[in-house]
């Protein structure tokens, strides 16, 4: 275990978060205060801890960081990565990931299930935990592959995964296209009490299309994946929810109308969760301009409608998870003409200062995004609590919302550089991540007492 | 040996549904009497002497095939047998081809397993004998039912206020739908314990309990019924692996003890050690399954005795 780069032997000594704007999206609430940090969980809270002059004494017991007024939040929770442990260990690490991870503020990340081998069977599970307890500090937690090597024919092993520590189910970019399988799953998947998460496109309609179908894709010559493809799957799966009572989560939407049946199951009771990446959020179709392979995504890249419909339903709380869609894609599969380069672009690291963009415009209130960033995910996934509550886990942010940079691919933590955000001007950065009270990132000389 | 005895009224069993509780106690009352007699020396009667049976199985049985033929034979009946190997239904002749080819031989009982539900019934209709059936696809088998019942009644003195718990793939079980319709007209309370993917849709109308937990599911069972899972139905299709379901579903020790600590265990056979049941707890103390198979030909001599009396005599 030569890879072991956070050492986590003795208690940390307490810290306190000082003059802080401390958001809790999960009360929805934010105030400006100070936080203690303490055996690893939130010990102390509130407005009185504030002002640092005033807190000479507490110097002697802990650690006092003036945040200067910035934002302590929850750190991020990201419930869709892909980490190249086992098999793609060139494309990403653990050890890279949490890097990328701690330098974005996120402290919990769910893990893809199409790694080779395949996260199907519980010895895996147990070796990515072992790997990730080796090599990280973050809280990484694997999801499992819903069906056999992907191959949608037979299910897994549900049960012994649940009790080997994945925490979802399913089967990464593939769509389960056998609505026998899939409505057999949901159900043994209820029996277990276990979440399905799926990625919903109906490949026959997709078939070759590399974008958003449609004008822009027509002027540019290149195939199109109607929205179609992904609203069949979803009302597929979400009428087979209805009639197993299982526990689902569209993991990737891309469009209004994929929004407005989340929204009718949830109104009509269905226990029904939906992610969207941070790119379908912050950028459209039109970003591909001249074939930019950065843009190719699956789902595509929508309309700018699209984007704006998926922004409305974040402000309002049918999407309970935004994800990064981390997909690391090393320079020969992207350098490439735009229909035969790979899907996927990365994302831990830019995920919390592209979001900002939606609170710098105007389109939604910071707890809002925060709450989509950690609280949401938090709960679609069972995961802990990610709040501010006193006895709550000390994983948190610092970040200033906003310092304004530049994204140089170079400096980025993440093995691959294909970010659709290369040299993009944000605002909002992140000085500190905290996980169970310990740093895993500390920007130097950011903050008094960092 | 029937004294005085309320008499089974119908010329075939083509399932329990439709039996009453007298008519099931009426039979179970004569299987006594065939237990004792199997047990004797000189184990024939004359019964069905002079009377021609046909064991017609469309699907392959050792068990239920030769315990039919024991109970035709200790009848005196002439036994034959005909399976699909050997018969014209492999050339391509239909059913009810089958049918009228048999019934021109002039048999007098023809017992039937199917492996299409309601093919039995279809097959009755059109002989002049009588019929009984020896499994119907996932739809009956009534003499397993009976079997059941009587292993119960000997072991534990009553059925009824019992609690028997089904547990496995009830969703292509003809046992489990016999057993449910035959205890719940006996008095007993049933309930059923299997994954999902396993039971059949609104299975919970036939008064039954469902759990889809052992746990809950044996708590308080007097009896514990396992089913058999076929082999093809636990890689992937309807559970994932076989390892996964005996970790959940199979009954070893621990899940046992979940019920009465006087519980006994039952399994129709044969029996996938390690799938289903675990070996010790097949083999041991309150294993009922080698007197399942005891009663088995019993209660067939009983049910051919009670068609034979709707037998034209002239």
């Amino acid at each position: 275990m030569s890879e072991r780069e956070f050492d986590r032997a003795g208690p940390p000594q307490p810290v306190l978060l000082a003059n802080a704007r401390l958001v809790d999206p999960q009360e929805r609430r934010e105030f400006h205060g100070g936080l203690i940090v303490k055996d690893g969980l939130i010990a102390e809270i509130g407005a009185h801890l504030a002002t640092v002059s005033s807190l000479d004494d507490m110097r002697e017991k802990m650690r006092v960081i003036d945040c200067l007024g910035h934002v302590v939040a929850p750190g991020l929770v990201d419930l869709q990565a892909f980490i190249g442990e086992p098999g793609a260990e060139h494309r990403e690490t653990l050890s890279s990931a949490s890097r990328a991870a701690a330098a974005g503020g996120v402290t919990t990340l769910v893990c893809r299930p199409d790694t080779h081998p395949v996260i199907d069977d519980p010895a895996i599970v147990d070796f990515v935990l072992r790997r990730a307890r080796a090599a990280s500090a973050l809280r990484i937690h694997p999801s499992a592959a819903l069906t056999k090597g992907l191959a949608g024919r037979e299910m897994t092993e549900i049960g012994l995964l649940k009790e080997a520590g994945a925490v979802v189910f399913g089967d990464g970019h593939k769509s389960i296209m056998n609505s026998q399988l899939m409505r057999r799953a949901l159900l043994y998947a209820r029996d277990r009490d276990a979440i399905v998460s799926h990625f919903t496109q109906d490949e026959t309609l997709a078939a070759e299309g590399v974008m958003n179908e449609g004008e822009f894709a027509s002027r540019l010559g290149l195939s199109g994946v109607p929205k179609v493809a992904e609203t069949l799957v979803l009302m597929r799966d979400l009428a087979l929810v209805r009639l197993t009572g299982a526990r689902y989560h569209a993991a990737l939407i891309s469009c209004a109308e994929s929004l407005e049946a989340i929204r009718a199951a949830k109104s009509e009771g269905l226990r029904v969760t939906c992610g969207v990446s941070i790119n379908h959020l912050t950028l459209n179709e039109s970003d591909v301009g001249d074939y930019r392979t950065f843009f190719k995504l699956s789902p595509p890249l929508r309309s700018e409608t699209d984007r704006r419909a998926l922004v409305e339903g974040l402000s309002d709380g049918v999407i309970d998870a935004i994800v990064s869609d981390h997909d690391p894609q090393d320079v020969e599969t992207k350098r490439q003409p735009f229909a035969e380069s790979a899907d996927g672009a990365i994302g831990l690291e830019t995920m919390l200062a592209a979001g900002l963009r939606l609170v710098h415009s105007g389109e939604i209130a910071l707890p809002c995004l925060l709450a989509a960033l950690s609280s949401g995910p938090a709960n679609a996934f069972r995961l802990p609590p990610a709040n501010l509550a006193v006895g709550s886990c000390a994983d948190l942010v610092v970040f200033d919302p906003d310092e304004p940079w530049i994204v140089d691919p170079s400096t980025l933590h993440s093995l691959c550089k294909n970010t659709p955000f290369d040299e993009a001007r944000l605002q909002g950065r992140v000085l500190a991540t905290l996980v169970g009270g310990e740093f895993v990132n500390a920007v130097a000389s950011s903050l008094p007492g960092l | 040996m029937n004294g005085g005895r309320s008499q089974y009224p119908y010329r075939h069993l083509l399932g329990i549904e439709g039996l009453s509780r007298l008519d099931i106690q009426a039979l179970l009352d004569t299987a006594e009497d065939y237990v004792a007699l199997s047990r004797q020396v000189e184990k024939k009667a004359a019964t069905l002497r002079g009377r021609t049976q046909i064991n017609l199985f469309f699907e392959p049985s050792t068990r239920t095939q030769s315990s039919f033929e024991i109970a035709g034979k200790r009848l005196g009946a002439d036994v034959m047998n005909m399976s699909v190997s050997s018969s014209s239904v492999k050339k391509g002749e239909t059913l009810l081809d089958t049918a009228a080819t048999l019934n021109a031989m002039r048999p007098d009982i023809i017992i039937v397993r199917h492996h299409a539900a309601g093919a039995v019934n279809l097959l009755a209709r059109k002989v002049d004998c009588s019929v009984v059936n020896a499994g119907d696809g996932a739809h009956e088998h009534p003499t397993q039912a009976l079997l059941d019942a009587l292993t119960i009644r000997r072991a534990k003195g009553r059925i009824e206020g019992l609690v028997v718990t089904i547990c496995g793939d009830i969703l292509h079980s003809r046992v489990a739908r016999s057993n449910i319709i035959c205890l719940a007209a006996l008095g007993a309370f049933v309930r059923l314990v299997g994954p999902s993917t396993l039971l059949p849709s609104e299975v919970e109308r036939f008064g039954v309990e469902v759990s889809p937990d052992m746990r809950t599911g044996l708590a308080g069972a007097d009896i514990v019924m396992m089913l058999r899972l076929q082999r093809e139905r636990m890689s992937g299709a309807f559970v994932p692996s076989i390892r996964e379901y005996f970790r959940y579903f199979g009954l070893d020790r621990e899940k046992l003890s979940f019920a009465k600590p006087d519980a006994l265990v039952m399994h129709p056979g044969p029996m996938n050690r390690g799938v289903e049941i675990a070996s010790d707890v097949a083999d041991g103390t309150q294993s009922l399954v080698r007197e399942q198979v005891e009663m088995g030909v019993a209660v067939r001599m009983a049910v051919l005795e009670a068609l034979a009396r709707h037998l034209p005599n002239e």
